[in-house]
């Protein structure tokens, strides 16, 4: 199926036709696709589409979106039920229309194609903080070669995508208390293969982030709109830390050094005291975030 | 009226980009009670589509690099207009705060022995930007919005803030705006207010900027009183894509010059070496042979003139074009492909490949690219006092985008993101320092309030008016013609004259359905900011009567000396737009003298 959806370019879909698209509108209450007939234009993707409906047909339709270039992560969505970003979905690559295009579904649902994604933010508040080795008198060094993979943690732009797809809260609101979803094991990889950090987040990812939850079915990866090797970087590294080593500091401690050749920085991270106590500081904002909405904009 | 929701803060900073962001880190650890207050999601704020990096004189890679060349590039690059003071200081401090964004989990680009790697980009006279690949702003918005949660600044997301509110001294003491979700009404009272709203490009047609930028803090800042400058300096960015037409617009770094990339015309000469203004031409290369000399020894050969300053290029694609020497959708070529391997290309600029890929099916690795310049940034914006960042309003301060004065009549590539951390930091503090040191507590002036309410939900009784997306679509086609890159006397009166139209159809647009997530609404709202930067700029520009930086006219096609010498202070009195040429800062004689071998 994929290769006849990545090759058809309907007829009808020369510039100046007609194409047919389904939006699903409605609220928390519920709602319905709502069929739009608009003239097709070139090299369009959706989201030029859904805009042209939203200024000449449905000016109160409901649609996130930022930078229209796939770098903010606002409009994610779900076409023809796949997860996708609007603007990097171009009309040419789909299949024969009707083309369908509905919030994603592992959110509570705004309005229209909006989706209440404050469970990401939420979650994010609960990590533990970057937290140095502190600064040697000549400033940080790094090598390129040590900070790749994090660079690849880093394109992340955060469209949630993959927390969408996720089996563990795609269809199980009830998990979402425990589970701190793909984009944040992405995000606690990060901090956890960076050079310069120093916490111990193990116990942390296991108890509170319910590593345990993934079985691995790589959805996230797939949908993955810049290629971040999800599963096999970030989730499968994070696992085998947490169950190798099991609350063994000495192991710890030992990967934290041998990881990073440059010797300063291995002396500064062994010297370094704060770190206990500052995820202890992290582990109880994170209990009080829980209950606390700070964000009430959400 | 009913009842609407209230909160009460030492420091309210508008806008989540990088310069709210560092704004809102610098108060709270100042110790004001702090909220960060944005139009979007957390972490989607134009900052993240800032490519090549971010100017810093550290020194990584040219260890002759020092703040007092990058002070003397960034004034030159902005034809002398700039406020000399931010310059100055942009330049001294915008090594540490690149720095502290280490300290905070970013992840640059390395030099081999492990120090920020740093890139050519144009009117820099050493590789100075630190950078990641060319998503440079995803990596700084990531690492402050990481810190700004992690030091527990309360953010409001997805609220629009309509007014300014302001105690009876003219102080401002609060905002209204309302909850994009649901539409309730919402009340911020503040000691100090923070404006970090971006930029314009929204008010033209085509544009790299997102949706958010539509000159909410312009505006803002205007209606509370405060005074604009230079806002006809408008930058339009020499590479945006042309193809396909959905796509026009979106940005092609500059970090594709910097890193070897070259323009062609149809014929395929590398046209730029035609177009070197004596005000560079000491400086910049006038063979092919020198040009591609410089990338690796900048001691002995000049730059090549597609590193010129952005406004010099864009006029020189825009003059191409125009001669007929065009490319076939109406740009010029972008080559790289010819001149860097494969797969440097794609490890040095990750995005663009990517983009071109999936939006224009264009293997930049392969072939060369179509571009053209896009309106890209407001040089100009509110007036601001360079070491605190207030504004002419007491109360208020501007840092960022919004703020004018540090980029002159045009802003070098890189700068941007230097200004927005060391200028955001010095708004954050020079607020927080405010908010502590006023006694008692801010009450707010409730018919006031009340009266913001009532403009902001008129426009569902505007029945029968106009679409608010029309009236927008009509205002970018005003502006992209006659307010563009080149202008002309005849052209501006004509825009004048149309947005007093726009303008009434702006206030009678109907805005249909209810308040609960309603775009039309948002736009409507929107379209009252654009109009009045809109205003600003055309004023502006109909007031100075000669070309500089990101401002030219083609009937008076040269700078005039004496308009060096002043800002065009654009004002709203008694409901009336007004434009006078008041004159700059002068600089010190001991920062003159840096000039002095340029001249």
């Amino acid at each position: 199926m994929a290769t006849v959806e990545a090759e058809a370019v309907s007829p009808a879909r020369a510039s100046g036709a007609e194409i047919v698209m389904r939006l699903w509108r409605g609220d928390a209450s519920g709602g319905a696709f709502k069929e739009y007939r608009v003239p097709s234009l070139e090299g369009e993707v959706v989201l030029d589409v859904v805009h042209r409906i939203q200024s000449t047909q449905a000016p109160d339709l409901a649609v996130r979106w930022n930078c229209k270039a796939g770098k903010c992560g606002s409009c994610s969505a779900e076409i023809n039920g796949r997860p996708r970003l609007m603007c990097m979905t171009r009309m040419s690559s789909l299949p024969a229309e009707p083309i369908t295009v509905s919030p994603m579904r592992a959110f509570p649902v705004i309005r229209d194609l909006v989706t209440d994604v404050s469970y990401n933010f939420e979650v994010a508040k609960q990590i533990p903080s970057f937290t140095p080795a502190p600064k040697p008198a000549a400033g940080y060094r790094m090598a390129q070669v040590d900070i790749d993979r994090g660079q690849e943690f880093h394109k992340c732009i955060e469209c949630f995508l993959c927390q969408n797809v996720c089996h563990v809260i795609r269809d199980h609101e009830e998990n979402k208390p425990r589970y701190a979803g793909p984009r944040f094991f992405v995000r606690l990889a990060e901090l956890e293969m960076h050079p310069l950090d120093t916490l111990d987040r193990r116990r942390y990812i296991s108890e509170n982030m319910g590593i345990g939850y993934c079985n691995i079915t790589k959805c996230c990866t797939e949908v993955c709109p810049e290629d971040i090797h999800i599963t096999d970087n970030a989730i499968i590294p994070l696992k085998e830390r947490v169950v190798d080593s099991k609350y063994d500091p000495i192991a710890w401690l030992g990967r934290k050094i041998l990881r990073h050749p440059s010797p300063t920085t291995a002396a500064e991270a062994a010297r370094h005291t704060g770190a206990a106590a500052a995820l202890e500081r992290a582990a109880r904002s994170a209990d009080g975030g829980r209950s606390a909405d700070r964000s009430p904009g959400t | 009226m009913a009842e609407h929701e209230r909160h009460d803060y030492d420091v309210i900073v508008i806008g989540a980009g990088g310069a709210g962001l560092r704004a809102a880190i610098e108060a709270l650890e100042k110790g004001a009670r702090t909220a960060l207050v944005c139009k979007s999601l957390l972490g989607k704020a134009h900052t993240v589509m800032a490519e090549g990096g971010v100017a810093a004189a550290m020194g990584n890679v040219w260890p002759e690099d020092n703040w007092q060349v990058h002070f003397r590039d960034t004034m030159r690059g902005g034809k002398m207009l700039n406020n000399w003071r931010m310059a100055e200081l942009h330049a001294q401090e915008s090594p540490d705060r690149v720095l502290e964004l280490e300290e905070w989990g970013a992840l640059f680009d390395r030099t081999p022995d492990g120090r920020i790697l740093q890139r050519d980009f144009g009117g820099h006279r050493y590789a100075r930007l630190a950078h990641v690949g060319d998503r440079t702003g995803l990596e700084m918005i990531r690492t402050l919005q990481h810190r700004a949660v992690a030091l527990g600044v309360d953010v409001y997301m997805e609220c629009k803030i309509v007014r300014l509110l302001q105690a009876a001294d003219g102080a401002v003491n609060g905002a209204v705006g309302f909850w994009r979700e649901n539409g309730r009404f919402v009340t911020f009272s503040a000691k100090a207010i923070v404006l970090a709203t971006g930029g314009i490009g929204k008010v033209w047609k085509f544009t790299s900027n997102s949706w958010e930028s539509t000159a909410d803090g312009h505006a803002l800042a205007l209606w509370a009183g405060a005074d604009l400058i230079d806002m006809e300096c408008v930058q339009f960015h020499p590479t945006g894509m042309v193809w396909p037409p959905s796509a026009r617009g979106l940005l092609v770094t500059e970090g594709v010059r910097g890193d070897g990339g070259v323009l062609k015309n149809i014929d395929g000469d590398r046209f730029m070496f035609k177009y070197i203004s004596p005000y560079f031409a000491a400086e910049t290369a006038d063979t092919v042979e020198e040009g591609d000399k410089w990338y690796t020894n900048k001691a002995d050969y000049r730059r090549p003139p597609e590193l010129l300053p952005r406004d010099e290029v864009a006029r020189a694609i825009n003059s191409e074009v125009k001669a007929g020497r065009g490319s076939p959708h109406g740009g010029v070529f972008l080559d790289i492909a010819s001149r860097r391997p494969a797969d440097e290309i794609r490890r040095r600029l990750p995005s663009m490949y990517h983009q071109f890929k999936q939006l224009a099916d264009v293997d930049i690795t392969a072939e060369a690219m179509e571009v053209g310049p896009t309106c890209h940034y407001a040089n100009g914006g509110v007036r601001v006092d360079a070491d605190t960042a207030v504004t002419t309003v007491l109360g208020l301060y501007a840092a960022g985008e919004v703020a004018g004065g540090m980029h002159g009549a045009n802003r070098l590539g890189g700068n941007s993101l230097s200004d927005l951390l060391v200028f955001g930091r010095r708004a954050g503090l020079a607020a927080a320092e405010r908010a502590l040191g006023l006694p008692g507590t801010v009450v707010l002036d409730e018919a006031s309030v009340a009266e913001v309410i009532s403009h902001a939900l008129s426009f569902f009784a505007n029945e029968g008016g106009d679409n608010p997306y029309t009236v927008h679509q009509d205002l970018q086609a005003t502006m992209q013609n006659l307010v563009g890159i080149i202008r002309t006397a005849a052209e501006l009166d004509e825009a004048k004259d149309r947005l007093v139209e726009l303008g009434e159809r702006a206030g009678k647009a109907w805005v249909e359905g209810n308040v609960s997530f309603n775009p039309g609404w948002h736009m409507a709202l929107d379209v009252e900011s654009m109009l009045a930067c809109a205003n600003c700029t055309t004023l502006g520009a109909i007031e100075r009567k000669e070309s500089r930086g990101g401002h030219t006219r083609e009937d008076f096609p040269k700078p005039d000396p004496e308009l060096e010498k002043v800002n065009m202070a654009t004002r709203i009195r008694g409901g009336v737009f007004t434009v006078t040429p008041e004159p700059k800062p002068m600089m010190p004689d001991e920062l003159a003298k840096l000039f002095e071998e340029a001249h």
